[in-house]
């Protein structure tokens, strides 16, 4: 539980992050909140030879209204998000999330770009991403791209992150006033990841459903977004039956893995659930 | 007597003795982060050692390549098993009467075994020398299943001893197998299965789980070369016992090793053993003559020091058609992993699991227990229980509420019905204990009253209903428990711990202004040991317990004891305290009669001090005889007021409880939510009623933890998994139910302040009332025996086994 020999960079400018991590290579890697990285150091399962610091980068770091999107940061912690008027008004489903993730002692050091960039299927952020349809910034030397959360993962820790590139901020259209949210999550304590979860965001008009996306975590080795579900409940009051069709076609999709938290099958199973009660609660909270 | 005199009240309540809620004087330091660990010793020049482990769970070893670890820089040594072999130390004794391998030595047997100890400068350079020592392996086909253990085919593990047809307890049956125990009647007990009108027979498991203390082992070993002298700081529930130890391997003069146990975070059972880890830090001392560190992490923890449990118990009773149980005959399988390293006193290699007739009179049983090896970790340990209490405990209470279900009789009902009476004390077990004190009746019945049992068996009917009629997916279940405890090891006739008789021992020494310092053979690890020792002595000899120092874990001035586990304090130290305070109250009342110009029994007693009968107004108190004792002593009298006691128990003591969960479990996820838990303990006379509150809280949340989540799983290829705590469940605050206390006193007859011990009671007891209420959910479905974990996902499978999961539908 010791990690071996590394150096230690702590840049004070994107420029200079970006300069590090395109000179120093695959060797190097970005260091947020440290709560996946330095675990995976100690165990000597990630042995980077090179840490960057991102922790001393102001720009890197906040919240803001762009328009019609919010803007965050990639330093930015899931405490913040918490004690965020603006992420209260615009994104609750953020905060509903935040609040599922770890402890209060994590939250004051985890990050949002790292939850999101790190690729680990068991993150809550992802998926909540995909419900909401953002984006996330992408920057290194040759340039800025920004890549929709549902087009990043492609296998575990495993993303479109090209070597070199720092992901600095989550751009997120704000949902429209009256929208529903809901993330449920199953898990086995306070802590852990989640045995499945799921993440809803809808719209209401006229007592049926307008718009929805849903968004799974740890239910296959990437994050997924569950469109054939979200489209079973579009046009219906989300009566029994739609719920239900929801919830197997959003089971279709899932591939989880067998672990401490319980069989595929299970996992599968609470999985649907999850997707049934975060559709009921979304709904229950639109106007 | 003027306005200034203190009342009998105040006099009392100043001495803050037995009864007293009076608060725990460690917690000054210990809530301040000013407590003493191992980890906190830090010597100049001291070197860190650390292990190189095993991937594999069996394979021979075929090379060990040091060379690049000794060019790490900072990395001074690596020591493998030819190093040890050199001093003789490459296996060690056991405390089961097995040896154990130190370092591989040959082969490896499980995963994550010891193979090579590379000592460094610092932790870092010992981790990079650990990743550079180059280990070939040839992996053997692994042994995980217990049942597998003993077929014709399978894998030899130990072939240090596979001709061996006897081991340290009998005749061996297989290369595999450890030692078979039987206790009891066979043919009475087969005579009254074959007479019986309703048996029940199931095979009840109880899971590899683990102790899991805050702190993890560890120790610092320093050896002096001039003076030839060993000093040990470890995390050691028993330190006498490690000296004793060290002497005979090491071949130590014993009073040339100091062993020192300072502050211990937690040991539940896990700081009874001797590990690799102190053999090796001692032998690095030795060979480099600077102190070496060593300290495990927490996977090394979880996976190689001392697990507990793995016990499977097929369990079966007899009984008439009206309930009144007739026979019971257990076989257990013991899986003890590669070596037989269980912390059991030396005769009972299945520890005191003849206490598995319970709280009910059986008027015969038969036990069979059969201990095999296997490629998982060696230990063994009592977590937070007497020796394998809580394994016979599991047994008999999840078997009563089995049987219950078989008559469709109540389970508390039952166990009514089958309690030993309170005049049937001192009580002879079927299976050979003699239980000092009981009323189970009362404490039974009370808690059944408190928690409005048949309220609550309405509720139940009438939710079971509204279930089958689809109007809900809860399940509830009710969960009772009775457990009776057997602790205080031990009586020298039965029990010794490697020949060494299981007493254990006080010292008080009181100074001339009325103070003291008292030392005992035990060592607290939580237990509050400093607050409630000192109590003992304040109502004893009437010094206020503010006034007395309560010092344990150092050799060099303790008496010899043999430590705290199996709730042995309170019935063992916790006497020899009573003992040795009695010794110097007779002292002081000999000097008090010689100053009050009375003879002896002239006098009594009186909170503080002596007082001469029917005089009221001549009176002596205990700090003015300190002073005395020690400046004007009776003519031909010794100065001075101490005493030594070495108390050999007369025979254990038998706490006991009854406790009901109430539980909600959701059928479509398996949550389950703990409504309500009741628990009642009989621990005798009660010292210090809020210390035995936090113990109980503490050993319910342990039984929560086992019953609802706890596993150390092997898989096929015998890798260990659960091995850290995002997957061996420890619940935090959230997880962790209300707790609801309630007691009955029941005073033990034999012991001198009729104490029991309460610390493992929650445990013993609190494990079937989880599991019993999950079970009991269940029952009205056609369900007999869900094995344990009872966490969510096994919930859910449970419930999919009745046929009671629907999938969504797609169209």
């Amino acid at each position: 539980m010791i990690p071996g020999q590394f150096d230690y960079h702590r840049p004070a400018s994107l420029a200079e992050a970006v300069h590090l991590m395109a000179t120093l290579g695959e060797d190097a890697r970005a260091l947020a909140g440290g709560h996946s990285l330095i675990p995976m150091m100690k165990l000597r399962l990630a042995t980077p030879a090179h840490l960057i610091d991102l922790g001393g980068i102001g720009a890197l770091k906040g919240i803001r209204r762009d328009g019609d999107h919010i803007v965050i940061g990639a330093t930015t912690t899931q405490h913040d998000l918490l004690a965020s008027a603006p992420i209260a008004e615009a994104l609750p489903v953020l905060q509903e999330a935040s609040r599922l993730i770890a402890d209060p002692q994590v939250r004051y050091l985890g990050t949002i770009g790292g939850n999101v960039a790190n690729g680990d299927p068991g993150n809550d952020m992802p998926a909540v991403m995909m419900a909401l349809g953002a984006n996330y910034r992408l920057e290194g030397e040759g340039g800025a791209r920004e890549v929709p959360a549902a087009e990043f993962y492609q296998g575990a820790y495993f993303t479109a992150l090209e070597p070199g590139e720092l992901l600095t901020a989550v751009v997120i259209p704000v949902p429209p006033a009256g929208h529903g949210f809901a993330y449920e999550k199953l898990k086995r304590k306070v802590g852990d990841y989640a045995t499945a979860a799921a993440a809803v965001v809808l719209t209401m008009a006229g007592g049926r459903v307008a718009t929805c996306r849903i968004g799974l975590t740890n239910l296959a080795e990437v994050p997924l977004l569950a469109d054939a579900a979200a489209q079973a409940v579009i046009g219906t009051d989300l009566d029994d039956a739609s719920l239900q069709r929801a919830a197997a076609a959003a089971m279709a999709i899932m591939q989880p893995a067998a672990d401490g938290r319980g069989s595929p099958d299970y996992r599968r199973h609470v999985g649907g659930i999850m997707v049934q009660r975060a559709l009921k609660r979304a709904a229950a909270r639109a106007s | 007597m003027n306005d200034m005199t203190p009342t009998r009240e105040e006099r009392e309540a100043r001495l803050e003795g037995m009864g007293c809620k009076r608060k725990r004087v460690e917690d000054i330091r210990f809530t301040q982060g000013k407590g003493n660990y191992v980890d906190d010793v830090k010597l100049p020049g001291m070197l860190h050692g650390d292990f190189v482990r095993s991937p594999h769970a069996h394979a021979r070893v075929k090379a060990i390549n040091t060379e690049a670890a000794l060019k790490v820089p900072g990395v001074l040594a690596v020591i493998t098993a030819e190093t040890l072999k050199t001093v003789n130390l490459a296996w060690m004794p056991t405390l089961a009467g097995d040896v154990q391998m130190v370092l591989a030595d040959g082969k490896v047997l499980f995963q994550n075994q010891e193979v090579a100890f590379v000592v460094a400068t610092d932790r870092y350079a010992a981790d990079d020398g650990i990743n550079a020592v180059e280990v070939e392996y040839e992996p053997l086909p692994p042994l995980v299943d217990p049942f597998k253990a003993m077929a014709p085919d399978a894998p030899v593990l130990r072939e240090d001893i596979k001709d061996k047809s006897d081991g340290a307890h009998g005749p061996r049956k297989h290369y595999n197998h450890i030692f078979e125990w039987t206790v009891g009647d066979k043919d009475l007990t087969d005579v009254a299965f074959r007479k019986a009108e309703v048996t029940i027979k199931e095979l009840i498991s109880y899971q590899r789980v683990h102790p899991s203390p805050l702190e993890t082992c560890q120790c610092v070993c320093s050896f002096d070369k001039i003076k030839g002298e060993l000093t040990i700081w470890g995390t050691f529930q028993a330190p006498h016992v490690i000296r004793t130890v060290v002497a005979l391997i090491a071949k130590l003069p014993e009073q040339k090793i100091h062993v020192i146990s300072p502050d211990i975070g937690g040991g539940f059972g896990n700081k009874v053993g001797a590990y690799p880890g102190y053999i090796c830090a001692a032998v690095a001392s030795i060979v480099t003559g600077k102190p070496v560190k060593w300290v495990e992490d927490r996977m090394e923890n979880l996976t190689t020091t001392s697990f507990a449990r793995d016990y499977h118990m097929t369990t079966e009773i007899a009984a008439t058609k009206e309930g009144k149980v007739t026979g019971l005959r257990v076989h257990v399988l013991a899986d003890h992993g590669a070596f037989d390293a269980c912390a059991d006193p030396s005769k009972w290699p299945a520890g005191f699991f003849n206490i598995v007739t319970g709280s009910y009179d059986f008027p015969t049983a038969h036990l069979a227990v059969d201990g095999v090896y296997t490629n998982k970790a060696p230990g063994g340990v009592a977590y937070r229980c007497s020796f394998r209490v809580t394994e016979a405990a599991y047994c008999i209470e999840r078997g009563m509420d089995i049987l219950a279900q078989k008559l469709n009789m109540d389970p508390a009902e039952l166990r009514l019905k089958n309690f030993v009476r309170p005049e049937q004390f001192p009580y002879h077990s079927a299976l050979g204990w003699e239980y000092d004190s009981g009323d189970y009746h009362t404490a039974m019945t009370k808690a059944m009253e408190t928690v409005d049992y048949a309220g609550l068996r309405r509720e139940q009917a009438a939710r079971r209903e509204a279930f089958k009629r689809g109007e809900t997916r809860e399940i509830m279940g009710i969960g009772v428990s009775f457990f009776t405890e057997i602790v205080g090891a031990g009586p020298s006739k039965n029990c010794d711990i490697l020949g060494i008789a299981m007493f254990d021992s006080c010292e008080i020494r009181l100074h001339p202004t009325g103070a003291g310092i008292a030392r005992m053979g035990t060592k607290s690890q939580g237990q509050g040991h400093e607050t409630t020792w000192a109590q003992i002595i304040a109502t004893e000899i009437g010094i206020p317990a503010d006034n007395i120092m309560v010092e344990e874990g150092n050799t060099d001035t303790a008496p010899y004891g043999l430590g705290t586990y199996g709730s042995r304090s309170t019935p063992v130290a916790g006497a020899a305290i009573a003992m040795a305070a009695r010794k110097i109250k007779a002292k002081a009342q000999m000097i008090a009669a010689y100053k009050l110009e009375v003879h002896e029994d002239d006098l009594e007693w009186d909170i503080d001090g002596f007082r001469v009968k029917g005089l009221p107004e001549k009176f002596l108190g205990m700090k003015d005889i300190c002073w005395l004792a020690y400046n004007s002593p009776p003519p031909g009298m010794e100065p001075g007021l101490e005493a030594v006691s070495y108390y050999d128990p007369p025979n254990m003591t038998y706490p006991f409880g009854a406790y009901i969960c109430v539980m909600d479990i959701d059928v479509d996820t398996g949550v389950y939510k703990v409504r309500r838990f009741y628990a009642l303990d009989d621990c005798g006379t009660r010292i210090n009623p809020m210390i035995i509150e936090g113990q109980v809280h503490g050993g319910l949340t342990e039984a929560f933890a086992i019953a609802m989540g706890q596993e150390i799983h092997y898989d096929e290829a015998g890798n260990v998994l659960g091995g850290s705590f995002m997957d061996f469940f420890l619940p935090t605050a959230v997880e962790t139910p209300h707790w609801e206390t309630d007691f009955t006193v029941t005073p033990s007859p034999h012991h001198p302040i009729g104490a029991k011990g309460v610390g493992e009671s929650p445990n013993v007891g609190g494990v079937p009332a989880f599991s019993n209420a999950v079970n009991d959910a269940f029952s009205f479905l056609g369900s007999v025996h869900i094995q344990m974990p009872h966490d969510f996902w096994r919930n859910w499978q449970a419930a999919k086994d009745l046929g009671l999961i629907r999938e969504p539908a797609a169209a």
